[in-house]
């Protein structure tokens, strides 16, 4: 590795020259959180994303088949490509009062800190490096994913890797929150939805017996008593519940939403088994329809601790006092492993509230982050990764 | 009538009209014109901030049309200030612009020490209340000053979707431009009931004049600044923007009835002064809009108030009961 302490005298006040962009940064970061985008309807915001590319210079950007927006910021050599992705889409659907609210010290909203701080920070990054005269050696990819969240499946992403031109040498995830985070290894993962239906013609008899919340209660129970290994570390998130319709009527159906993680793939496939097991026996028992849908997976992998990547990102964090804090990811990052890519996932601020529509962020620490960001980029683009 | 509707035809803009940014601050600088902001506040805190960022971000860092921003407060008892002044605006007490004067309290008080206040050749003026706040509300407003000589004040009118079928739409104001003003210009001023929404509060105009035009302090100020401005400099010194869809708290009813009783004082007052209610015949009619896809044209209905005099004077009346 290079060594780091030419780096670091490039970094050295960065964070304080950060400073001057805070308008354009919140300006872009309430105007993109104000655009609705639940996940496979991005398009205004992709369009708004565009645009300010377009506006910064970036000839070369576009719209791609699967309506990722792509920017791209020429380097000196144009050899390789390193990638800053963030993710488009929100878990908020459109009807949502997508209003953001700024106050001296946070701003508030629904998606603030996922994503939208995450794209404002892409989005204006070509602003800023013109600004402050950096001109990187490598070419310098800008993509606002979209289809990533729930039953997108990283969709985005996956369809940009796979009929990209570009030889991408590393990538960045970048995430609204938490500052710190450092994430460079995916877990396995297994997602999907159990519903539960009372057939139209039930029986009076059974009175209260036959509802989908019962039902569904009897399948969550067996979920619960599914034994999991300490090692490798696993867990069952039972992440979300929506059933019935009023106080006074059965339950005609109930939908539990869930995700298996594991450190090891073959625990997920084995939880896995195990729930469709239970479905079938939860089914046969009561006479109810009971489906399971599995709709995402993801496979732990991902680039040591002791990877170059990680090492420079730490180094970048030290030199900015930011205290690492790892943890595996099973968002973009997943998709990048899969195609081999060595690549991070970097948060810019801190924030709480994560997806309630009083989702809320700190401004002061986004210089940090945004430093956090830019210096990794450098390290990357300097050959100090390598 | 057709001598309004050509004059709605020419002076009504939409704001995607003036997008082209970079062209309009070229325009301003070859005219060495200097454009002030002012948001007046009380208990704005919810939105003052988002304004600032935007318009700080959009219209001065990126593209720099306007010169400053100024927050002029009538006393704020939340943190309108502090986070004003966080976000790089010069704020201001009203009351201690012109010290030596008097101080009132109300909107147009804020309004009109702007004028001392601010530099600007031009100033803009931007309720803080808004919350899908744009830098379409500055520039689209500012923009026909610029590339007009001859154009002085600049209103705002937005798009109010009520109900309506087929490709024709009501279009107009809220519930005291319908009920109060348009009647009233209607009758009186027919000429202004071209301007689409005459209460809005967004509007710039040149201090040349700005300075020439008295201040209602309460909620008169945008009725007495169209009569005025009409009066000094007539219909051609107007334009107005559509500036898309306005998100802002609605008013009670209650509230808007203080509002109406403002506007209607300062209406008789200079109705007076100009002679109108001495006038022989009033118009009988109405005139409202209606859009038709992105043409707005005027409704005119005849609407005449004939009466009947009392029983006692009509002879088969008198006759039957033997009066």
């Amino acid at each position: 590795m290079k060594d780091f302490s030419d780096l670091g005298k490039q970094l050295y006040g960065l964070e304080d020259k950060l400073k001057k962009y805070r308008e354009v940064l919140l300006a872009n970061l309430v105007m993109i959180g104000e655009i609705p985008a639940p996940t496979g309807h991005e398009e205004n915001r992709i369009q708004f994303i565009l645009n300010r590319f377009d506006e910064a210079g970036l000839t070369d950007s576009s719209i791609d088949d699967a309506g990722n927006g792509i920017g791209m910021l020429n380097g000196k050599e144009s050899e390789k490509a390193l990638l800053i992705n963030a993710h488009a889409d929100t878990i908020f659907d459109a009807k949502t009062d997508h209003t953001m609210q700024v106050a001296s010290k946070e701003i508030m909203g629904p998606g603030v800190a996922d994503n939208a701080l995450g794209l404002a920070a892409l989005t204006t990054l070509p602003y800023i490096l013109e600004d402050l005269e950096i001109e990187l050696n490598n070419d310098l990819v800008l993509l606002a994913g979209v289809k990533s969240l729930g039953r997108g499946n990283l969709e985005g992403i996956r369809f940009f890797l796979e009929n990209n031109k570009f030889d991408i040498k590393n990538a960045i995830c970048v995430e609204g929150i938490q500052l710190g985070r450092l994430s460079y290894s995916s877990i396995g993962m297994l997602r999907g939805e159990i519903t539960c239906r009372v057939p139209e013609t039930y029986d009076w008899s059974r009175f209260g017996d036959a509802s989908a919340i019962l039902t569904l209660n009897e399948v969550i129970n067996k979920i619960n008593d599914i034994r999991l290994p300490k090692r490798p570390r696993t867990s069952i998130v039972m992440g979300s519940i929506i059933g019935g319709s009023s106080f006074n009527t059965i339950a005609r159906d109930a939908t539990l939403g869930f995700e298996v993680r594991s450190e090891s793939q073959e625990v997920v496939e084995k939880a896995g088994e195990t729930i469709s097991d239970i479905v079938l026996e939860v089914s046969s028992k009561t006479g109810d329809q009971v489906e399971l849908d599995i709709f995402a997976k993801r496979s732990p992998g991902g680039i040591p601790y002791s990877h170059s990547l990680t090492k420079c990102a730490r180094s970048v964090m030290e030199s900015l006092d930011i205290e690492p804090r790892l943890a595996p990811s099973i968002s973009e990052l997943s998709a990048l492993i899969d195609h081999e890519i060595p690549a991070l996932t970097l948060g810019i601020t801190v924030g709480e509230q994560t997806f309630k529509s009083n989702e809320t962020i700190q401004i002061e620490p986004i210089y940090k982050g945004l430093a956090q960001l830019i210096g990794t980029i450098l390290a990357v683009d300097g050959g100090y990764c390598e | 009538m057709s001598n309004l509707q050509n004059w709605i035809d020419k002076n009504t803009y939409h704001h995607s009209e003036f997008w082209d940014l970079k062209k309009l601050v070229e325009a301003k600088k070859k005219k060495n014109l200097t454009i002030s902001l002012c948001l007046p506040t009380l208990n704005e805190e919810k939105t003052i901030g988002k304004e600032l960022i935007i318009f700080r971000s959009e219209l001065m860092e990126r593209y720099p049309l306007i010169d400053e921003i100024a927050v002029i407060d009538s006393g704020s008892n939340d943190k309108t200030l502090e986070v004003a002044k966080n976000f790089g605006a010069d704020t201001y007490l009203a009351s201690d612009i012109l010290p030596n004067l008097e101080p009132k309290r109300g909107k147009g008080e804020n309004l009109w020490k702007a004028i001392y206040q601010l530099k600007g050749d031009i100033i803009v003026y931007v309720d803080a209340d808004i919350s899908n706040i744009h830098p379409r509300f500055v520039y689209g407003l500012v923009a026909p000053l610029i590339y007009r000589d001859e154009v002085k004040y600049v209103k705002a009118f937005y798009d109010r979707p009520l109900a309506f079928s087929g490709n024709v739409r009501p279009s107009g104001g809220g519930r005291v431009t319908e009920i109060l003003v348009r009647p009233l210009f209607s009758l009186f001023f027919p000429d202004l009931t071209a301007i689409i929404q005459p209460l809005s509060g967004e509007y710039a105009v040149r201090r040349e004049v700005l300075e020439q035009i008295a201040f209602p302090i309460g909620y008169g100020v945008e009725t007495s600044h169209l009569i005025d401005v009409y009066h000094k400099f007539g219909l051609e010194a107007f334009a107005q923007t559509d500036l898309d869809k306005r998100v802002h708290e609605n008013k009670p009813t209650q509230a808007l009835g203080k509002m109406a009783f403002g506007i209607l004082q300062t209406f008789i007052k200079r109705a007076k002064a100009l002679g109108i209610f001495e006038k022989a015949e009033h118009e009988t009619i109405l005139r409202q809009f209606q859009a038709k896809r992105d043409q707005y044209e005027q409704n005119l209905i005849e609407i005449i108030e004939e009466e009947r005099p009392p029983m006692i004077e009509i002879e088969e009346y008198r006759k039957k009961f033997k009066k």
